[in-house]
């Protein structure tokens, strides 16, 4: 096989793997269940070890079957475990599939000591033999292992496509699937089953261990993205292939050729960290900004504030005034200067900020939303006026324009705030 | 072991205390729990040993309220200042009687364990309880009547037995004051008005008691003092005077529209946080 | 001890302190619900055991053990940052930080394997556990650690109990909630790291979570259930120590084996909380119930 294709198949097949595990991980990832997966992913090694012992093979349908039986015995043990109620929900987990997996270790351990199977390959994958070992389907070289995971495949879409109802509502709501009729725990029993399955056929590409980041944290990195099902396991798909992808094209650093299916799950991992911070919604950098925004909003509607409040009462400033919450100097200037830039604030002749027509406008809306607050707080509150001032000062940068009518309206439109300072007209 | 001074010494030092200064002073709190504001403007002043119901309906903010107090929530805008200080400075003189959902009864520990952990406060780093914090421990639980049951593990007690044993470890604390969060929870109502006995005969003692109450037909002859709350601070004062009906239909009547609305605009804009 | 080989003997104090240490934190960790955490701690300590395999140029025991705590220690920062910054569940931070620790241990062991000539000695054993992968020196540091973490709990009994059941209480009583909190997740740190040459990477989590949960079945105290959960922990580390050697296993599975087995014991046969007691119980209630008269519920 030419290193393309060698290329192109490993990273298919690699793909072929992990968007199965990726589309049903929402699911677990949705249902708080993500440990479970790693304990599948454990579970299901005496299964394998099993049917390794009776088949002398290590892909074939006994494996799958042998991964799919464990694989719902480790949900079945772990929930009789915890039902008893003498052991809490995580421990009784823990406690079944790390004991599976010592006693698959132990099996395979036994098997392996007259076979020529590096133990670790069980557990890292078996990526690198994938090219090696080919069938001839219409004069192309395919990979055995192919064609067997594309099967995988095409049986989880037809799952996911015909329990798509149910396992949105399991989802998103057990009470709710309950009272329409259809039972949570058979939905989750063949949920379990077909990820074991599907595990089985990640463990090709990735090893029994990195499962696990395949079921995750593509679906995790979705979430970020999305927060409906649809799009949600779009997006992981697309980041498990991205994920392969990258993997499979970095693996070769220098003189060493770095295992794959290892640096597909750090892939994973660090797309997980970029979308974190890129996200245009819930990732970090995002929030940030908004959260600077907000910041700077809040500054600029108190300097405004203060300078109509100085009009007022006729005083001159002599100093940029600063915001009463203490804030920042940078972020005082900073707001200032856009002030100045959106024609809210000038210079004035004598080189004091003075509020232009626009800028005196948004100045009184501020400061009506305020004095409205003080009083509704004074009135429907009932507290006493020398404590309003502060959280006014806190609200009235969230007061929007149908509140604010809504609040003057349940006042009676009062001309006064409880200082006597007078209310600004809209 | 600090050993208690007589009631009316003690009396008499809250007394002189409370002309100096206010024992809780609640100054314009504002609390957000997880970014949305469910507590307004709550303004509360304590200047004498008193006893105090907190009443409101489900989702009031009434537990927050302790919580805020108690510096377990952070205040948006206000502050709560015990006996002149804040209170993170007078933590020793504070007792707390969580809700009994706080934690997992199946823990391996014995009602006497729970109870001794009222005295670590006072032992300070390091140091085990000892026998005079055990004797002191057996008090409390005979003075919320639990005293045979010292060695049960927790979740073998009724809901009563769990909230007494709560409360006994508030009592070990030996407090100046004491909240309570839903205390009376699953107590039936003989239990119920022992245990009142013991609250007032702490109010003699000179403490101070701010009880979440939710039975209505008990508060006045139970409280010395109300605020009720829904949101914000509808009333509050002695009870004569506050618990009234027009009071009770405000605090009872429904949100404030205005309030719902200015939450969920401070909590659209906060969630970038 | 004679009879046994010097060999054996170093294994099994290595096996004694893990099974001491590994059973006394394993409680805290169980009761507070952070079982998986000790699952994720020692996955994510391989990409440090590697580095420091590489870095030293072989099999340097301090340094793969430190590699392994920082490692770690990036881990529980890692955890630490999800929770805070971001709305990703308890559960799914734990898989993504798991997997994306422990991948990033398999690039590097892919790296070791091609740069060492002959059987990466030394280093398949901090995967699996290998009884040849311990020996004096190592036990040395080994027991300096398990030491200094069995002192630190004694000494901070009372402030682990009360953090580990009512961290809001103890933060009214002004305990240092969040720093408690951080040193009980280093002493789990430690445990998992100085289990790590015995029992392996992928095996550790069980010698966190086996023997507290199985100590909690006999006791209603947390001072006993420490002390049992030890004696186990050291049980199932002799036993196993004894069974790979006979039965020519590996040694991380066998210890766990023999701790499953002993929690399946205890299960059973626990009185009160085990299940043939509880059986018995309900037999003699349902008479009771039956003799006076009574109706069986449905």
């Amino acid at each position: 096989m030419s290193e393309f294709h060698q290329a192109f198949w490993t990273i298919a097949v690699a793909a072929v793997c992990s968007v199965p595990c990726a589309l049903l991980g929402c699911f677990l990832l949705l249902k708080r269940m993500s440990m479970l997966g790693d304990a599948i992913g454990h579970g299901v090694l005496p299964g394998i070890a099993v049917a390794f012992l009776l088949t002398g093979q290590i892909t074939s349908v006994y494996i799958l079957l042998g991964a799919m039986v464990f694989g719902l015995i480790t949900a079945a043990l772990a929930e009789t475990l915890a039902a008893t109620g003498v052991v809490t929900e995580d421990s009784s987990l823990g406690v079944v599939f790390t004991t599976l997996f010592a006693l698959g270790v132990l099996l395979l351990s036994g098997l392996l000591r007259n076979v020529d199977l590096d133990i670790n390959c069980v557990f890292m994958g078996l990526l690198v033999l994938v090219p090696n070992n080919t069938i001839d389907v219409l004069g192309f070289e395919i990979p055995q292992a192919f064609p067997t995971m594309l099967l995988a495949l095409a049986l989880t879409l037809v799952f996911l496509a015909v329990f798509w109802k149910e396992l949105k509502i399991v989802a998103f709501d057990p009470a709710l699937a309950q009272s329409m009729g259809f039972s949570p725990r058979l939905v989750n029993y063949l949920l379990i089953a077909i990820i074991a399955g599907t595990t089985v056929s990640a463990f090709e590409a990735v090893g029994l261990i990195l499962v696990l980041a395949v079921l995750i944290v593509p679906a995790a990195t979705a979430h970020l993205l999305t927060d409906r099902l649809g799009p949600m396991l779009a997006w992981a798909a697309f980041f498990a292939v991205s994920g392969s992808v990258l993997g499979y094209l970095l693996h070769n650093v220098g003189r060493y050729s770095l295992d794959v299916s290892g640096l597909i799950a750090v892939m994973l991992g660090v797309q997980f960290a970029v979308v974190l911070l890129l996200a245009p919604r819930h990732g970090l950098i995002a929030k940030w900004w908004r959260h600077l925004q907000l910041s700077v909003r809040i500054a600029q509607e108190d300097i405004l504030a203060r300078l109509y409040r100085a009009e007022e009462s006729g005083e001159r400033t002599y100093a940029l005034p600063l915001s009463e919450h203490g804030v920042s100097p940078w972020l005082v200037w900073f707001a200032h200067r856009q002030l100045v830039r959106l024609g809210l604030l000038t210079g004035g002749p004598d080189g004091l900020p003075t509020l232009t027509e626009s800028g005196r406008r948004l100045a009184q809306y501020v400061v009506r939303s305020h004095r409205l607050w003080e009083s509704y707080a004074g009135a429907v509150l009932e507290i006493p006026p020398d404590h309003v001032h502060s959280a006014a000062a806190l609200v009235e940068h969230y007061i929007g324009p149908e509140l604010q009518d809504e609040i003057a309206q349940s006042l009676d439109q009062p001309p006064t705030d409880p200082h006597g300072k007078s209310i600004p007209p809209r | 072991m600090n050993s208690l001074q007589t009631p009316t010494a003690i009396a008499e030092s809250a007394t002189k205390h409370a002309t100096k200064v206010p024992i809780l002073d609640v100054h314009d709190v504002t609390v957000a729990y997880q970014r949305k504001p469910v507590l307004w403007h709550v303004d509360l002043t304590l200047t004498e040993p008193t006893l105090l119901g907190i009443i409101g309906p489900n989702g009031a903010g009434k537990s927050t309220l302790i919580k805020a107090i108690l510096g377990l929530v952070p205040l948006v805008s206000g502050s709560v200042h015990m006996f002149g200080q804040p209170v993170s400075q007078e933590r020793r003189r504070v007792g707390y009687v969580p809700q009994r959902e706080s934690v997992d009864w199946d823990f391996p520990v014995s009602v006497l364990d729970v109870v001794l952990m009222g005295t670590y406060g006072h032992l300070g780093w390091f140091r085990r309880p000892g026998a005079a914090e055990k004797a002191w421990a057996r008090q409390c639980l005979d003075m919320v009547g639990l005293g045979e049951l010292e060695s049960r593990q927790i979740g073998q007690l009724s809901g009563g037995q769990q909230q007494r044993t709560f409360l006994a470890r508030a009592l070990a604390q030996q407090a100046d004051i004491y909240l309570m969060d839903e205390p009376f929870a699953g107590v039936d109502a003989a239990t119920e008005r022992a245990i009142f006995a013991l609250l007032v005969k702490l109010r003699e003692q000179g403490k101070t008691v701010l009880v979440v109450h939710h039975d209505l037909r008990t508060v006045a002859s139970y409280f010395d003092r109300v605020a009720l709350l829904n949101v914000r601070l509808v009333a509050a004062g002695p009870t004569r005077q506050a618990f009234t009906e027009d009071n009770l239909r405000k605090t009872y009547g429904g949100r404030l529209a205005v309030l719902d609305t200015l939450s969920q605009a401070v909590e659209a804009q906060e969630r970038t946080r | 001890m004679d009879f046994l080989p010097y060999n054996t003997r170093v294994v099994l104090l290595g096996v004694t302190l893990l099974g001491a240490c590994a059973g006394v934190i394993g409680c805290f960790a169980v009761l507070r619900r952070r079982a998986l955490v000790g699952d994720a701690l020692s996955h994510s300590t391989l990409p440090g055991v590697a580095a420091a395999f590489l870095l030293a140029g072989g099999k340097h025991f301090s340094l793969m053990l430190l590699g392994a705590f920082v490692s770690g220690l990036l881990a529980i920062g890692a955890l630490a940052l999800l929770r805070r910054w971001t709305r990703i569940k308890e559960d799914a931070g734990i898989a993504i930080v798991l997997s994306t620790f422990f991948g990033a241990g398999v690039v590097l062991a892919s790296v070791i394997q091609q740069s060492q000539e002959s059987g990466q000695s030394g280093w398949d054993a901090f995967i699996f556990g290998k009884s040849a992968g311990i020996v004096w020196d190592d036990v040395q540091l080994i027991a300096i650690l398990v030491a200094v973490t069995l002192v630190i709990v004694a000494l901070c009994y009372k402030e682990f109990l009360l953090i580990t059941f009512d961290p809001e209480f103890a933060k009214v009583q002004g305990w240092p909630a969040r720093q408690l909190d951080f040193a009980l997740m280093l002493l789990l740190l430690v445990a998992v790291v100085v289990g790590l040459p015995a029992v392996g990477v992928l095996l550790m989590a069980a010698m966190l979570i086996i023997p507290a949960a199985a100590a909690r079945l006999w006791t209603q105290r947390l001072a006993a259930m420490l002390f049992l959960s030890a004696g186990i922990g050291v049980l199932a580390g002799v036993v196993g120590t004894f069974l790979s050697d006979r039965a020519s296993v590996p040694l991380g599975p066998s210890i766990i084996f023999v701790a499953a087995f002993l929690f399946a014991f205890s299960l059973l046969l626990a009185p009160r909380r085990g299940l043939i007691a509880r059986w018995i119980a309900r037999r003699r209630d349902r008479e009771a119930l039956l003799a006076h008269g009574g109706e069986l519920p449905p």
